[in-house]
């Protein structure tokens, strides 16, 4: 049994005390959860009251009501989101108006429960918010057991390689049974969509050797003098029948050359990944820019595209094992969710930074600074 | 009643497999309507109410499946939902909907793990139709 700390902000005291009554004897349970869930409600009538008591007992749940005396409920929405409480809020409110929701729902309010409420109401508000906070809680701790991680990996991978499998059986037994008719020509886009799944599986089998070759390989041997120039000029002509295909074009910029201390492959899967998705998310048209420049201690490297951008949401999750942003502009783009986890993992091998900045329908920028001269490269 | 007075609303975002979940299911003789998203799902059921439901659990969020449930149920109590998904047991997502409690969260029917054969969808179907 884990307790859940829930604070309400209201300045009805109806309200307050209704709250207290109906969660002080709900649990939740979830058959993802290893417990149930209770509550422990702490009331305050005003903002500034709530504030305080947010500092002090730092609660899991608030339900906060929009219009209050002094400082607003929007107010103590932004206040929490400056400081990244992890709290999930709910917004009790009578009619709240468009303008507000929005503006509520963009300062991290998940979730509106209109007043006046029943008790189901609320418990069923309640029920939702607690599932919400229990996955992303759960989330957060994978991300900090790397053993779990590992294993969440191999899950994942082995969803990822059997999806394709289950595609290409499933047309198989189409052709098998001769479902769509006799002829060779009735099941051309069964044989059109296995081969692009064949062509999935092959792109995520690369991903996955480059992958564990960038964890298991011993590098001392490999690390030689690389010039930048050289390993984008290549990768550019790797990219360019792609390119081409895509109606993107590609333009190289040498500021300053850099040459530095690193296994030549790693870093070509850093260009070939980058540049690839450069093009990929790209538009018809559209251009993608790598300036390449130095610095006294290190080389960097900047990829723009013109393309279709990321949301800051997605930023956050891009470089994780198999995240794929998934909305309207991406849907006919395969890719297996790898590229960038790996880009990342040579970055970090040669204790480099990567930075990435988007602006949804304009393009996106990734800039990487790698040492030099890079010590323990393990 | 036959088979072709029943619209069943199909949503995956395979294309794959909503492409096969279909074909199956219109050459058993059913009219269907496919979407790829929770979103479009959603506006499906807005306008108007199908025979029958057949979600993915993972779209555009993890739990888009367990939201669809929730939200055609609301809307349409009689509506049966099966539920189908490729990843549960790997993810140590693991759930069924066996006891009254998991019934009560999940509103589906059925949960089925994908790769099941187009015979036994129908079993299914039919079974949840009454047919």
């Amino acid at each position: 049994m884990a307790v859940l700390k829930v604070l309400v902000i209201d300045d009805e005291p109806g309200i307050r005390s209704g709250v207290s009554r109906i969660l002080n004897n709900f649990h939740v349970t979830y058959p993802f959860m290893d417990e149930d869930y209770t509550f422990e409600v702490t009331e305050a009538a005003t903002g500034e009251d709530g504030i305080r008591i947010l500092e002090r007992d730092l609660p899991d749940i608030l339900l906060l009501d929009n219009k209050l005396p002094g400082m607003q409920g929007i107010d103590v929405l932004e206040y929490i989101r400056k400081r990244n409480y992890d709290i999930v809020v709910a917004m009790i409110t009578s009619y709240a108006s468009l303008d507000v929701a929005i503006r509520a729902t963009r300062d991290g309010a998940i979730d509106f429960i209109p007043k006046p409420f029943t008790p189901q109401e609320l418990k069923s508000s309640i029920e939702n918010i607690t599932k919400q906070l229990y996955l992303k809680r759960i989330t957060h701790k994978m991300k900090q057991e790397g053993k779990k991680i590992r294993y969440q990996f191999l899950s994942v991978l082995s969803h990822e390689l059997k999806a394709p499998l289950n595609a290409l059986e499933g047309y198989l037994r189409m052709m098998q049974g001769k479902q769509s008719g006799e002829l060779i020509d009735d099941y051309a886009t069964p044989i059109e969509r296995s081969l692009q799944r064949i062509q999935g599986m092959r792109n995520l089998i690369m991903d996955l050797l480059d992958f564990t070759k960038i964890r298991l390989e011993r590098k001392e041997e490999k690390i030689q003098e690389v010039r930048l120039s050289d390993i984008a000029s290549s990768s550019i002509i790797t990219a360019q029948p792609y390119a081409i295909q895509m109606d993107v074009s590609i333009n190289l910029d040498i500021r300053s050359d850099a040459i530095i201390m690193a296994d030549p492959d790693d870093i070509e899967i850093v260009f070939n990944n980058l540049i690839s998705n450069a093009v990929k998310y790209n538009k018809p048209g559209g251009k993608t820019d790598i300036i390449i420049e130095s610095s006294e201690i290190e080389g960097i490297l900047i990829i723009s595209d013109s393309g279709i951008g990321i949301s800051k949401d997605d930023t956050e999750n891009l470089f994780a094992e198999f995240v794929r942003i998934k909305n309207e502009k991406t849907r006919n783009i395969s890719g297996s969710g790898l590229g960038l986890s790996i880009v990342k993992k040579v970055v970090e091998l040669y204790h480099g930074t990567i930075n990435v900045e988007s602006t949804p329908d304009v393009g996106t920028v990734f800039t990487i600074r790698l040492p030099k001269n890079p010590v323990n490269i393990t | 009643m036959n088979k072709s007075d029943f619209t069943i609303l199909v949503a995956d975002d395979d294309p794959d497999y909503l492409y096969q979940t279909v074909f199956s299911l219109e050459k058993e003789g059913y009219k269907t309507i496919a979407v790829e998203s929770q979103a479009e799902a959603e506006s499906v059921i807005n306008r108007i109410k199908p025979s029958l439901a057949i979600f993915d659990l993972m779209m555009e969020s993890d739990d888009s499946g367990f939201i669809l449930c929730y939200k055609i149920k609301r809307k349409y109590p009689d509506v049966p939902v099966i539920l189908a998904t490729a990843v549960s047991h790997e993810t140590g997502m693991s759930f069924t909907i066996d006891s009254e409690q998991e019934r009560a969260w999940i509103r589906a029917d059925v949960y089925l793990e994908k790769g099941i054969r187009p015979e036994q969808l129908d079993q299914e179907v039919m079974r949840l139709l009454k047919l």
